[in-house]
C-alpha cells in the first residue's frame, strides 16, 4: 500500500496496489476513460467492472476504481452505497431478484419469494454454505407485462409460477449457464437456451 | 381508430434489431432527408407535428428543443432517457430491445436539429439485455460510417454512447440522470437553471424520452402534417401503453391517442382476468391518480381526456386491478416502493414517505385508528411542493388518491382494528 497524490492534491487513500484486475478490465477501464467529455463519468462503469472482477464491491475494489479514476475516495464510496446494483455484500454465484412493486404482486410474486426461501432455505441477503445462491426482493424491474418476474444475475426470467421458478432453479444447478451479461460477455444468452424469455411484445 | 402503427410496425420481427434488416425497411432513410435540412427546419417541423414528450411530463419537444442557447461556445449535449424505472411502465424496453436502430436514428436527427456531436442513452442498469442490444446496433452503426465523422459522408459528426444507470428510480428524472451520467449519486437539481441551459458538463442538454425520439424518422419520413392529423388536437400522433395487472393480454400497445380507455382494456387487452369485475385502474404508471371503475366511462386515452378525468396520462403506464384487490395493500406496496427510491435529498420526502408508508401500514395490518387518516393527510400535504424534484409528489398522488377513492377500505380495516382492540380489551 502507498500514498498517492491524486489531482495535485495529497489524498487520503491507500492504494492497493496489490489488487490486480484481468487486462481486458484494465483495459476496459482505460478505454472508459476517454469516452465521455469528462473522466468522472466512468465512475458507474468502472464500479461494475471492479465488482464482476470481485463478485462485490470489496474495500479494496472501492479504494482501486478511487484510486483508478483520481477520484476522492469518499466521493466514490457514496456513488457506490447509493446505487442498488452496486453489491456491498457477499452475493451468490447466482443472486435472484424478485421483482415485489404492485403489477408483479398483483400477478403472485408472494409465492416466488416463498418459493425461494423455503427452496433455498434462506433469508433475503444470506448467502447459501456452497456460495451458490442469494436473494433479495426489488423494487420494479420494468417487468410488469410478464409478471411476475425474478432477475438472475443479469438476465430476466418472466411469465413465473412457483412451479416454473422450480424448474428454473434445478435448470441452473444442473448446467450452471453463465447468466452475466453486462458487457462482459459478447454474446447474449450464452447457456441460456431453453429457459424462459421476455416473450410478449 | 387506435391501430396505426408508428413505432410498433415492425417489432414483432425478430431481425429488425439488425441493421441490414431495419435498412430494408426504409431504416435511416429519415435521417438522410433530415441531414439534408437546417436546424431550424427540423425543430420547426417537429413543432408542428405537435409532438410531445413521451417520459411523462407531456412538455411539446419541439418547444423544448428551441429552449437551447445559440452560439454559446458551448457544446449542446443529448441525452436519451431510457432509465424506464416507473412501476407499471415497460414500453421504452420494447423499443430498445426490438428496434434499438430506429432509437439511434432518432438521437441523431435530434442531434442535427440541435447541432448536437455527443449524445448518450442513459439506460437503467437492470437493463442489460436492452443495453447489449442497443450498444450492438451503434457498433453496427460505426461500422457503416453512420457514426463518428461526417456521417452519412455528410459534414456532420456524432458520437453516441450506452450508459448504464445502477439501480436508482430518481436518475429517470433529468437533472438526477445528468448528475448519475457525471458520476455522481443521482440526486435532483434545483431548476432553473434548465438541463436547456445548464445541463451535463455545465452544457446545454436536451433530455428526451426514448420513445418521443423513437417517433422522429416517421415524423421526418413522412411530415408533421401526417403526424398532427394523428389522435386529437392537442394529443398528436400515438403512444406506446404498457398494460399490466389483472388483465387477460398484458403487454406494450400502440393506440392514437383519444383511444376510448374501456374499449383498449375490453378489446386490446383481452378484458379482465378470469370473468372477474373491474375495480380500479391507474393510467399511466404509479405516480398519477388511480381511477375507480365507475370513473371510466367516456375517459379517453390523451392528455386533456385523462386531466379532466383527475388523473395523468403519464408514462402510459396502465395498471388494471380486479375486484379482489386489496386498495389498501396495493397503495402499500407503493409506497413500499416510493419509500425505498427516495434519493434522501430533501426532508419533507426522505422522511415523510416512510412516515406515509408507516401509516398506510398501520392501517392495513389492523392496527390503526381514524387519526391515521388525518395524520396521512397531513403528512402528504407537508411533502407535496416542498422537494426539488416531483418525487414527492409523486409519492403523495397514490397515497391521497387510493385513500380518497377507496376511503371504505381504509376505514373497515380501522373498524376491525378498533373492535379486536375493544374485544381483547374485554377478553
Amino acid at each position: 500500500m502507498k500514498m498517492e497524490k491524486i489531482n495535485g492534491v495529497n489524498r487520503d487513500i491507500k492504494v492497493e496496489a496489490d489488487l490486480r484486475l484481468s487486462d481486458a478490465a484494465e483495459a476496459r477501464i482505460e478505454d472508459l476513460m476517454h469516452r465521455y467529455p469528462c473522466s468522472n463519468s466512468a465512475l458507474l462503469p468502472a464500479l461494475y467492472i471492479a465488482q464482476e472482477e470481485c463478485s462485490w464491491l470489496t474495500d479494496r475494489a472501492i479504494r482501486w476504481v478511487a484510486s483508478r479514476l483520481n477520484l476522492p475516495l469518499a466521493h466514490v464510496l457514496e456513488v457506490a452505497t447509493f446505487y442498488t446494483m452496486f453489491y456491498k455484500q457477499p452475493v451468490g454465484k447466482y443472486h435472484i431478484q424478485i421483482c415485489r412493486t404492485l403489477s408483479c404482486m398483483l400477478c403472485g410474486a408472494k409465492k416466488l419469494t416463498e418459493q425461494v426461501r423455503k427452496r433455498l432455505n434462506l433469508s433475503a441477503g444470506e448467502v447459501s454454505g456452497d456460495g451458490m445462491w442469494s436473494f433479495e426482493e426489488v423494487e420494479c424491474l420494468g417487468s410488469c407485462g410478464t409478471a411476475p418476474m425474478v432477475e438472475i444475475n443479469d438476465t430476466f426470467f418472466e411469465n413465473l409460477t412457483p412451479e416454473k421458478l422450480n424448474d428454473l432453479l434445478n435448470k441452473i444447478e444442473k448446467f450452471k449457464p453463465d447468466l452475466r451479461y453486462s458487457g462482459i460477455l459478447e454474446e447474449l444468452g450464452k447457456g441460456l437456451e431453453g429457459f424462459p424469455k421476455s416473450s410478449v411484445w | 381508430m387506435g391501430h396505426i402503427k408508428i413505432l410498433t410496425e415492425h417489432l414483432d420481427r425478430e431481425d429488425q434489431h439488425d441493421i441490414d434488416a431495419y435498412e430494408s425497411r426504409a431504416g435511416y432513410a429519415a435521417v438522410r432527408k433530415a441531414l439534408a435540412m437546417s436546424s431550424e427546419e427540423i425543430i420547426a417541423e417537429v413543432k408542428a407535428s405537435g409532438l410531445r414528450g413521451r417520459g411523462g411530463a407531456g412538455f411539446p419537444t419541439g418547444i423544448k428543443w428551441g429552449f437551447v442557447p445559440k452560439n454559446t461556445g458551448k457544446p449542446v449535449y443529448l441525452l436519451n432517457n431510457a432509465d424506464e424505472s416507473e412501476p407499471g411502465t415497460f414500453k421504452d424496453r420494447a423499443l430498445l430491445e426490438r428496434n434499438p436502430h430506429m432509437c439511434i436514428e432518432g438521437m441523431m436527427i435530434a442531434a442535427k436539429a440541435l447541432s448536437c456531436h455527443w449524445a448518450c442513452i442513459y439506460i437503467r442498469g437492470e437493463y442489460a439485455y436492452p443495453a447489449e442490444r442497443v450498444s450492438k446496433a451503434i457498433k453496427q452503426a460505426y461500422a457503416k460510417g453512420y457514426l463518428g465523422k461526417k456521417i452519412f459522408g455528410s459534414d456532420f459528426d456524432l458520437d453516441i454512447v450506452v450508459h448504464r444507470g445502477a439501480g436508482a428510480y430518481i436518475c429517470g428524472e433529468e437533472t438526477g440522470l445528468i448528475e448519475s451520467l457525471e458520476g455522481k449519486k443521482g440526486q435532483p437539481r434545483l431548476k432553473p437553471p434548465f438541463p436547456a441551459v445548464v445541463g451535463a458538463y455545465g452544457c446545454p442538454t436536451v433530455v428526451n424520452n426514448t420513445e418521443t425520439l423513437a417517433t422522429l424518422p416517421w415524423i421526418i419520413a413522412n411530415g408533421a402534417s401526417s403526424y398532427a392529423k394523428i389522435g386529437t388536437d392537442k394529443s398528436a400522433g400515438t403512444k406506446l401503453f404498457s398494460a399490466s395487472g389483472h388483465i387477460n393480454k398484458p403487454g406494450v400497445y400502440e393506440i392514437e391517442l383519444g383511444y376510448p380507455l374501456l374499449e383498449f382494456i375490453e378489446k386490446e387487452c383481452g378484458g379482465v382476468r378470469n370473468g372477474r369485475k373491474l375495480k380500479a385502474v391507474i393510467p399511466g404508471g404509479s405516480s398519477v391518480p388511480v381511477l375507480r371503475a365507475d370513473e371510466l366511462d367516456g375517459v379517453m386515452l390523451d392528455y386533456e381526456s385523462l386531466v379532466k378525468a383527475g388523473t395523468m396520462l403519464g408514462s402510459g403506464g396502465l395498471i388494471v386491478m380486479d375486484d379482489s384487490t386489496d386498495m389498501v395493500e396495493a397503495v402499500m406496496n407503493l409506497l413500499h416502493f416510493y419509500t425505498h427510491e427516495s434519493c434522501g435529498q430533501c426532508t419533507p420526502c426522505r422522511e415523510g414517505v416512510r412516515w406515509v408508508y408507516k401509516t398506510i401500514g398501520r392501517i392495513n395490518h389492523c392496527n390503526g385508528t381514524f387519526g391515521d387518516i388525518r395524520l396521512l393527510k397531513d403528512l402528504c400535504k407537508n411533502i407535496s411542493g416542498h422537494t426539488i424534484c416531483p418525487f414527492g409528489d409523486a409519492l403523495v398522488t397514490p397515497a391521497l388518491s387510493f385513500l380518497n377513492k377507496f376511503r371504505s377500505e381504509f376505514e373497515a380495516k380501522i373498524e376491525a382494528a378498533t373492535s379486536m382492540h375493544v374485544g381483547s380489551s374485554h377478553g
